[in-house]
């Protein structure tokens, strides 16, 4: 096996797997209804029948920690899925073709890297309306810039290569050149730099639901659980807690898996 | 000034400039996007079709889009944000007495944050893989993955419920809030030149924390940057001659490898800075103190769409020219770039 090389690559790796299984069984999973009333058992500390306590409206805080997944994970998910062609497709449009096109395609890209991500999605989630899509929309629209660069930078050493001019001689020209040759050889770094990004995403995204700007209640989501825990947190620390713990993992997964991926591809790391 | 530094700056403002313009585009857009409808917002569901027609004209929202963003610039350059519906004061007004608060937090947090992260990544550098090391990694690593939100929570639970060492949340406890006069903004030097006594420690009090946890959060990109520009440093000619020659580890790092990472430092403090106005917007949330955050917060709830464009175009106007003062500073101090 590979992965194990890497102790933080695989930690971050095993994580991540166990929360998209979480995510993707959570409906098995949960213990209890996640949106269940029970005010009679309201804000009960951990126990036997409530693993992780109960919340002020009396609701299985282990059910909802493991249904509040499904928003988070899902947003990382369409985040990444959007952020990444973009990013790539501007970059190596703009480092294979060269002249005007270069110029305003990274100019555009200087221009929007330079802007507050987290401010600009409160304001566009504020303004349009809340919502996971909309969230998402958002954070793609601040976040392409990275892999623009990258790719780029990918790109202006690949027009050089050999092998490029290979390909070329071939016949091999146009979008099936970019797609085929030049398109993998961007994505090894494109990929540490997503899951370095996924942890800022999910810290982004439990931002906004704790302001009440994500999903709408009473579906359980983690950063929204943090602001319902927050008016109780003096006396019933355990509702903010969980959620913010189950957070810290997965984004530290996020951390530990990009710091992983950059060792095993750097050939200075023993 | 050389004709590099000239040509450097040539280049770079109309660059900062165009950032802003586009900036200034993208709340624009926002604003046209938008459900909400300043008309209605400002007469109600129930006044007349024809009341409704005339505050449109008045407010300019049947003009074509391109007047109205002729018009939206015009404004904003002359720094007419419009009047907040919620405070009903001009938001220019607004935020010039909100902004001190976020400004103080961030500072200090800056401040403790690039001392203490710097400090770490020197250690770090000068002991690779030791104790150190692997604190700063550990720290780099935490920094970057807690919700801070939520790490102010705990904080206000541990710190402050159970062990009561510091102030709750509120710039400044009941008695002080309503006898300090708040001239400047900054609440420690108000709290300072107040006449009330204890005023400075009880603002004090209620600063440390989220200071702390500020900084927490630089802590963690300083650290790692730094100590990555440094590791890199160590291995080229020049540290190795260095050492030939008879230097010191201690003595090749600080003053030979150091001043070759400012650059990287400097961009890395600029960078922490503008996202620690960011994050601010979360602490003072958590924490209950007045600032932009808080500001920007309350007008996302009241729809008060004056107020969340004004102020998301002061953070983003502070964030893009840090950004792009630090290029234009790393540009001119750093003759390896030219």
């Amino acid at each position: 096996m590979r992965i194990p090389r890497s102790v933080s690559a695989f930690f971050g790796a095993a994580v991540l797997t166990l929360a998209a299984v979480m995510a993707i069984g959570a409906p098995w999973l949960a213990p209890q209804d996640p949106i269940r009333q029970d005010i009679g058992n309201r804000l009960q500390p951990p126990s036997r029948s409530h693993l992780l306590g109960t919340d002020s409206l009396g609701r299985d805080l282990l059910s909802r920690l493991i249904c509040g997944s499904r928003p988070t994970l899902g947003l990382v998910a369409l985040v990444a899925t959007l952020m990444l062609p973009i990013g790539l497709a501007i970059g190596i449009v703009a480092g294979f073709f060269g002249g005007w096109i270069e110029r305003w395609l990274m100019g555009l890209t200087n221009v929007v890297m330079a802007f507050p991500q987290l401010v600009l999605a409160l304001a566009f989630v504020g303004l349009i309306g809340p919502g996971l899509i909309n969230a998402a929309l958002a954070l793609v629209l601040t976040g392409w810039p990275a892999y623009a660069r990258l790719a780029r930078a990918e790109t202006l050493v690949l027009r050089r290569t050999d092998y490029i001019a290979a390909a070329e001689m071939q016949g091999i020209t146009g979008w099936r050149l970019l797609w085929g040759h030049v398109l993998p050889s961007c994505v090894p770094s494109a990929r540490i730099r997503l899951a370095l990004d996924m942890a800022g995403v999910i810290l982004a995204a439990a931002a906004l639901g704790f302001l009440g700007l994500g999903i709408r209640p009473p579906t359980p989501e983690w950063g929204m659980m943090i602001a319902e825990g927050s008016r109780v947190v003096f006396d019933q620390w355990w509702v903010a807690a969980f959620p913010g713990t189950a957070i810290f993992l997965v984004s530290l997964a996020c951390n530990a898996l990009a710091d992983g991926l950059r060792d095993l591809g750097d050939p200075r790391h023993e | 000034m050389s004709w590099n530094a000239v040509r450097v700056l040539i280049r770079g403002i109309p660059m900062l400039i165009a950032t802003l313009i586009t900036l200034t585009l993208v709340t624009f857009t926002l604003s046209s996007l938008s459900p909400i409808d300043p008309a209605l917002q400002l007469i109600g569901d129930h006044a007349s079709t024809s009341t409704y027609v005339q505050v449109r004209h008045e407010l300019g929202l049947d003009a074509s889009w391109p007047r109205r963003l002729g018009r939206y610039l015009a404004a904003v350059v002359q720094g007419d944000l419009g009047v907040s519906r919620s405070t009903g004061q001009p938001v220019r007004d607004d935020l010039a007495r909100v902004f001190p608060a976020t400004v103080e937090l961030a500072t200090l947090a800056l401040i403790m944050g690039g001392i203490g992260g710097i400090g770490l990544a020197l250690l770090s550098a000068r002991y690779p893989r030791g104790f150190i090391d692997g604190l700063a990694r550990i720290i780099s690593l935490a920094g970057n993955s807690i919700p801070v939100f939520w790490l102010g929570l705990i904080a206000l639970f541990v710190f402050y419920a159970r062990l009561h060492w510091v102030g709750g949340t509120g710039r400044l406890s009941d008695a002080f809030e309503y006898t300090v006069e708040m001239r400047s903004g900054f609440v420690l030097f108000d709290a300072w030149r107040s006449p009330m006594r204890g005023a400075l420690g009880d603002a004090a009090a209620h600063l440390i924390l989220p200071v702390l946890i500020l900084t927490s959060y630089a802590l963690g990109n300083i650290t790692r940057l730094t100590r990555a520009a440094l590791l890199g440093e160590a291995e080229k000619e020049y540290v190795m001659l260095a050492r030939a020659k008879g230097a010191g580890r201690t003595r090749v790092l600080l003053r030979h490898m150091a001043p070759n990472v400012r650059g990287v430092t400097l961009t890395v403090l600029a960078l922490t800075y503008a996202n620690l106005l960011e994050g601010a917007v979360l602490i003072e949330t958590v924490f209950a103190r007045p600032g932009i955050g808080r500001y920007l917060t309350t007008a996302l709830f009241g729809a008060d769409m004056p107020a969340i464009l004004g102020a998301t175009l002061l953070i983003g106007a502070c964030f893009v020219i840090i950004n792009g003062l630090t290029d234009l500073a790393v540009r001119l101090s750093d003759p390896r770039i030219q």
